[in-house]
């Protein structure tokens, strides 16, 4: 019992020592120390919705939180929605057309293989923004509202 | 307040109020004319917003969404409801009419005694009662306060139960597995599906695809509206004139009503 109590000690304390390391890895990426690191690409905007640190930790819950608020209840706010975390970590391949789940340079990819975590997102959701149709409705939001809307018939 | 209180000016408060209420109005004139394109616009509008909630609000259960189907204006010929919600919601065929996705189908009908036949587009009625959401065991099959039906393809777990419980056969199930789906229509291999009522176009306050089809290219059949507000169009005709729900014996309730059937 003792052993093993010392066992789980030590494993502890390991897994401490090794989660420095780890955030030690990430400082001294620049020094370029032999540890292999994922190649996040930038968002196009300045800034993500939440700083870099929490959305790290958190993008799943955050996520999962406008999801349901989304489908149970039509909340839509724009934050926090996949969709626009789509629109703006765009990446673009070679023939400057974005790419998508399937490609290991998406965004979300470039991290998740890296941590060896499935995305279940993209079985449904579309993974790259839709490529450009002319007669899809403009993104202001603004339409002749309800103009039409109880003009269907007679 | 003092009505004969003097201010600095020697004015006195009724003065006050007389200027106040000259320029008020000289405001609001000046708001008319500029305004007076929106105006225009919103006075028709006026009596079918019932909805236009912030995108930050919850649907709520005072509006019920319904649809009326003139079938005396749909023409037996034209499918445009059915086109326009397939390129809406990205539906794409495999060449497997048995199981390719439907939210919207042309059904023929047909009094064998006077050989009388219509044609009706069939999709998911949102009943008031929905069967599938009665049986689904995981409670991914459910109705919106707003009265739409839906599945949440989070919870869903592919055992189409609800398309058995479906007396309308207005789900599909998706075998194939799919990619660049519309943004807005997330859809995935293994789960049921069915008409939205294109919930993103409604909570947009904008109509249903098929419903703009029918009325700009097709006999302008589709009605829609909130069932809830005695003011809307729909309820006014839906009150005024003869309509019918399909298998209205099961006391489902559907949402969506049929003129000339």
């Amino acid at each position: 019992m003792i052993v093993r109590r010392t066992a789980t000690r030590m494993i502890a304390v390991a897994l401490v020592f090794i989660t420095g390391f780890a955030t030690a890895a990430l400082a001294a990426e620049a020094e370029n120390s032999g540890v292999p690191m994922p190649v996040i690409p930038a968002g196009m905007g300045d800034s993500c919705v939440e700083d870099t640190d929490f959305m790290r930790r958190n993008h799943m819950d955050m996520l999962k939180h406008q999801r349901d608020e989304t489908t149970l209840r039509g909340v839509r706010t724009k934050q926090y929605s996949l969709v626009e975390c789509i629109n703006c970590h765009v990446i673009n391949g070679s023939g400057m057309e974005a790419v998508s789940a399937s490609d290991p340079r998406h965004f979300c990819r470039s991290c998740h293989d890296y941590a060896a975590v499935n995305i279940d997102c993209f079985q449904c959701h579309a993974s790259r923004p839709e490529a450009e149709d002319p007669t899809a409705e403009n993104s202001t939001g603004f339409t002749p509202t309800g103009a039409t809307r109880t003009s269907g018939g007679r | 307040m003092n009505m004969t209180r003097k201010n600095k000016d020697n004015r006195t408060s009724a003065d006050f109020n007389a200027s106040r209420r000259s320029f008020l109005g000289a405001m609001a004139t000046a708001a008319g004319v500029t305004l007076a394109p929106g105006v225009v616009l919103y006075g028709i509008a006026k009596p079918s917003i019932s909805s236009a909630k912030p995108l930050d609000a919850a649907v709520s259960n005072e509006v019920r969404w319904g649809m009326l189907i003139d079938l005396g204006r749909c023409d037996s010929g034209c499918d445009e409801c059915v086109s326009a919600c397939a390129k809406e919601n990205g539906l794409r065929g495999f060449d497997r009419p048995e199981t390719d996705a439907q939210w919207i189908r042309k059904v023929a009908v047909k009094d064998p005694q006077t050989g009388a036949s219509k044609s009706l587009p069939v999709m998911c009625q949102h009943c008031e009662n929905p069967p599938c959401v009665d049986v689904c065991p995981t409670g991914a099959s459910f109705k919106r306060a707003d009265g739409i039906v839906l599945v949440n393809k989070h919870t869903c777990i592919g055992c189409r139960y609800c398309m058995m419980a479906c007396p309308y056969k207005a789900r599909s199930f998706i075998h194939e597995t799919l990619e660049d789906q519309k943004a807005h229509a997330p859809r995935g291999k293994g789960t049921v599906e069915s008409c939205t009522l294109c919930v993103h176009r409604v909570d947009a306050d904008r109509l249903p695809a098929c419903v703009e089809a029918c009325s700009d290219s097709g006999g302008g059949a589709m009605l829609f509206g909130d069932l809830n507000d005695p003011g809307s169009e729909i309820s006014k005709r839906v009150a005024t004139y003869a309509s019918q729900q399909i298998r209205a014996d099961l006391g489902l309730n559907p949402g969506v009503r049929y003129r000339n059937l």
